[in-house]
Formats: structure tokens, sequence, C-alpha cells
């Protein structure tokens, strides 16, 4: 897998997240990925980058477009020094919230991208890693 | 013993000003429509008598030390009065480096031994440019000061609530909805419900860039409160695309009424209110 365009920002208010999201749809729409798509990466994108900022304080993401010489995708790696997070399979859970808030960002997120990883350490930080293939 | 360089610069302070003013004037890109001449002249006549009277042995080479106070807030107010004024970085900038050129200026007509001039200038430039720093930054801040400020207007501006219809509201939503925003959006819509007696407010996201799961609890929050007050609230502009984004997220939208469109939830709302729109007869008119 190749790296074609790198770009690394940071997220510390909610205003950031727009730059972001601009970004991020200019990166699709040059691979030429479809609006569904499109949509879904960029609705992942603004779940991860909301939750940087309401349970780390903010954080960095990293921005890359990769190919594997067959299919171009989007990689996003979102990057905080938060909390962390002790349970991941309970995170993962539908409905599971420590904010009473909806609490479907993270198993939301994993049902709308191709590639979905996560790592946390308690008091450490926490990392997410999402791939959107432009047919995936 | 007192820097010599130090002792030149407080003995020279009116040469120093005078050629401040004239590397600033040169600047082709100056505009006077912004700040008079006098003016820039009593702004820079303060920032240098504060610079050089505070400039001892001790401080010379820390331009965050406690004796630049007077100077750091000089240039704060400067730079922070500059952004809101509209002035450039690069007008900025020349203000700050032209000081630079003059100091430096006068260091060499004053000082003989080499040595001793390339040593005091590095001393001088690396304090100025420590000051142009905090400059930028300053005046930076001032910027997104000033979008914020503009941001937030605009939050206020743009959820107009039309009453498109005896009883039928209409709130357009385009950007971001975010917390603050809602509660915006909440607050007039309420409060409309109430001035207009309306029993339907039909809320359109066609401009509404992503609904996340934070968009969608909003709105469900937003529909609610209205259904509180006794009337019935339809969601229109979902798009196909949005649609299925919301469904994989696994938010549950079947207790709202959506519509694709604005005019197809104005049916539904005509329906509600059994009225009718029939198309006038145009035969039976000649
Ligand atoms: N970056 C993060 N740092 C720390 N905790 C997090 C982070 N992201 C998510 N969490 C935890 O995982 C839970 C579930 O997150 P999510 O699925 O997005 O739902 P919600 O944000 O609605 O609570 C959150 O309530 C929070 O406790
Ligand atoms: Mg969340």
């Amino acid at each position: 897998m190749v790296v074609l365009n790198k770009e690394l920002m940071t997220i510390v208010r909610e205003v950031d997240v727009i730059p972001f999201r601009n970004r991020l749809k200019e990166h699709a729409v040059k691979i030429g990925m479809g609006l569904v798509n499109q949509t879904k990466i960029i609705t992942a994108a603004s779940e991860l980058a909301r939750n940087m900022l309401k349970y780390a304080k903010g954080g960095k993401v990293t921005l890359e477009v990769i190919s594997t010489g067959r299919e171009n995708g989007i990689r996003l790696t979102f990057k905080d020094q938060g909390p962390g997070i002790a349970n991941i399979p309970m995170a993962m859970k539908d409905g599971y919230s420590t904010a009473k808030s909806l609490g479907l960002g993270l198993p939301g997120t994993k049902r709308l991208v191709s590639e979905f990883n996560i790592e946390s350490e308690v008091g450490k930080g926490t990392t997410v890693t999402v791939i959107k293939w432009k047919n995936g | 013993m007192k820097n010599e360089a130090i002792r030149i610069l407080q003995k020279k302070n009116k040469a120093i000003l005078e050629s401040w003013m004239k590397f600033q004037l040169l600047d082709e890109g100056l505009r006077e429509d912004l700040m008079s001449n006098d003016d820039l002249r009593s702004q820079s006549e303060e920032l240098l008598s504060a610079l050089t009277s505070n400039l001892n042995d001790n401080n010379i080479e820390d331009a965050k030390s406690m004796g630049f106070e007077q100077v750091n807030d000089i240039l704060a107010s400067v730079s922070i009065s500059r952004a809101k004024q509209g002035f450039s970085p690069r007008e900025t900038g020349n203000y700050i480096f032209s000081l630079k050129n003059a100091l430096l200026e006068i260091l060499q007509q004053e000082i003989k031994d080499p040595q001793e001039l390339y040593m005091q200038s590095i001393k001088i430039g690396k304090l100025i440019d420590s000051f142009s720093i905090d400059t930028f930054e300053t005046f930076l801040r001032g910027r997104e000061d000033v979008i914020l400020r503009q941001t937030d207007e605009i939050t206020e501006i743009s959820t107009p609530v039309i009453q498109v219809w005896d009883g039928i509201l209409a709130l357009p939503i385009i950007g971001t909805l975010d917390s603050a925003r809602t509660q915006v959006v909440m607050e007039n819509l309420l409060q409309k419900i109430v001035e207009t007696g309306s029993s339907i407010a039909i809320l359109d996201i066609s401009g509404v860039p992503a609904v996340d799961s934070l968009v969608a609890q909003h709105l469900i929050k937003t529909v609610s409160a209205t259904r509180l007050m006794g009337a019935e609230c339809i969601i229109s502009g979902i798009r196909p695309e949005i649609a299925q984004t919301v469904v994989h997220l696994g938010i549950d939208l079947s207790n709202i009424l959506t519509k694709s469109t604005l005019a197809s939830a104005l049916k539904t709302a005509f329906t509600m209110l059994q009225l009718q729109v029939t198309r006038k007869n145009v035969t039976n008119l000649n």
C-alpha cells in the first residue's frame, strides 16, 4: 500500500472540524469517491472528531490518500492524549455512552467505514484509524 | 558596566525614531486610510521609549522578562487593534521589522569595533525577533477573534423561522448544527410557534452537510420540544445519501415524520390541516 498524500491537522475546538471536513471532502472528490461513500466517511470523521473534542479535549488527525494499486481510498488516524477507554468492547456497543448521548459514535463509525481499528490505554490516550475505499 | 549597545540606544532615542519612521513610510503598502501618519508616529514613539527605557544588562537576552511587560503590552495592543482594523500581516510585520532595521542602523553608526558591533547586533536582533514572533501570534489571535465573532453573528442570523402558511412554519437550516446552534434554532422555533399559534413546523435540513449522531440527537430533541408545545414537526430535506448514512449509524428516526423535500413536507402539512390546493379550472374562465 502506498500513501499518495498526507496531511496532519489539529482539532482543539468545534470550529476546527469545519476545515478538516472540507479537506476530507476535497480528497474524497479527487479520488472519485461516490456521494454515498463520501457522506459515510465524512459522517464517520465527524463522530470521531467530536469524540476527541468531547472526551480528550482535542487531538490530532492524519488525513491520507492511500492506494493498493487496484483501489484508492482515504485513511484517517485520530490520535488523542485523553483519558483513554477502559473497556473497548463496551464502548463499541450500540447505545453505550458515558455522556448521556446516543452512544452510536464508535459502533456507527465502524459500520460506515471499510476498516476500523481502535487502540486505547487508560491515562495515555486513544487512537482510532479508519479506512474508506473508494468503492468500499 | 552598562552594555554599550544599551547606552547608545538610550542616548539616541530620537534618531532611532526618525529612522524607524522613515523605514515605515518607505513601505509602499502602507495605507494611510487605516491609520494617520501622526497616529503611527505617536504609537511608534510610545513603543520605542518603553523598549529603550526598560532595556538593561539583565533582560537584553530575554524578551519575556519582567522588565519588558510594558513593551509586550503595547505590542499586544498594537497587533490586536491592527488585526481588527484590517491591517495585513505584511503591514504589521513591517512595523516591527523596520524597528529592527532602525536599531541596527544606529548601532552601526555608533560602534566602531567590528567584533563588538557584530555581537551587539546579534543580541538586539534576537531580542526584536522574539518580540516579532509574539506580535504575529497576537495578530493571528486578533484575526481569529474577528472570525469567531462573525461566526456567532452568522449563527444568529442564519436561522430564520418563516411562516409559510397560516398555521405552518418552516425553518431552513444551513450549515453545521452544533449544540449552540440547536439552542438558537429551538428557542426561535418555540417562540414563533407561540406567537403565530402554528400547529406544524417544518425543519428543512437540505443545507446541513452531515448528520452525525449529535446532529440527530439535536433534531430528535427539537421534535420532542415542538410536540410538547402541542405542534407537530416534520423534518424535510433528507437526501438519499444522508438517509443511508443515518441508518448505518444506527439512528432510529422512525418516530419522526420525515420527507425528502420541503415541497412534500408542505403537502403533508396541508393534508394534516385538511387543506386542499387545487388548480383553477381554466376552461370555465373564458
Ligand atoms: N477519544 C475518546 N477518549 C476517551 N473516551 C472515549 C473516546 N471516544 C469515545 N469514548 C468513550 O466511549 C463512549 C462511546 O462513544 P460513542 O460511541 O461515540 O458514543 P457517545 O459519544 O454518544 O457517548 C463514550 O461515551 C466515551 O466514554
Ligand atoms: Mg460520540
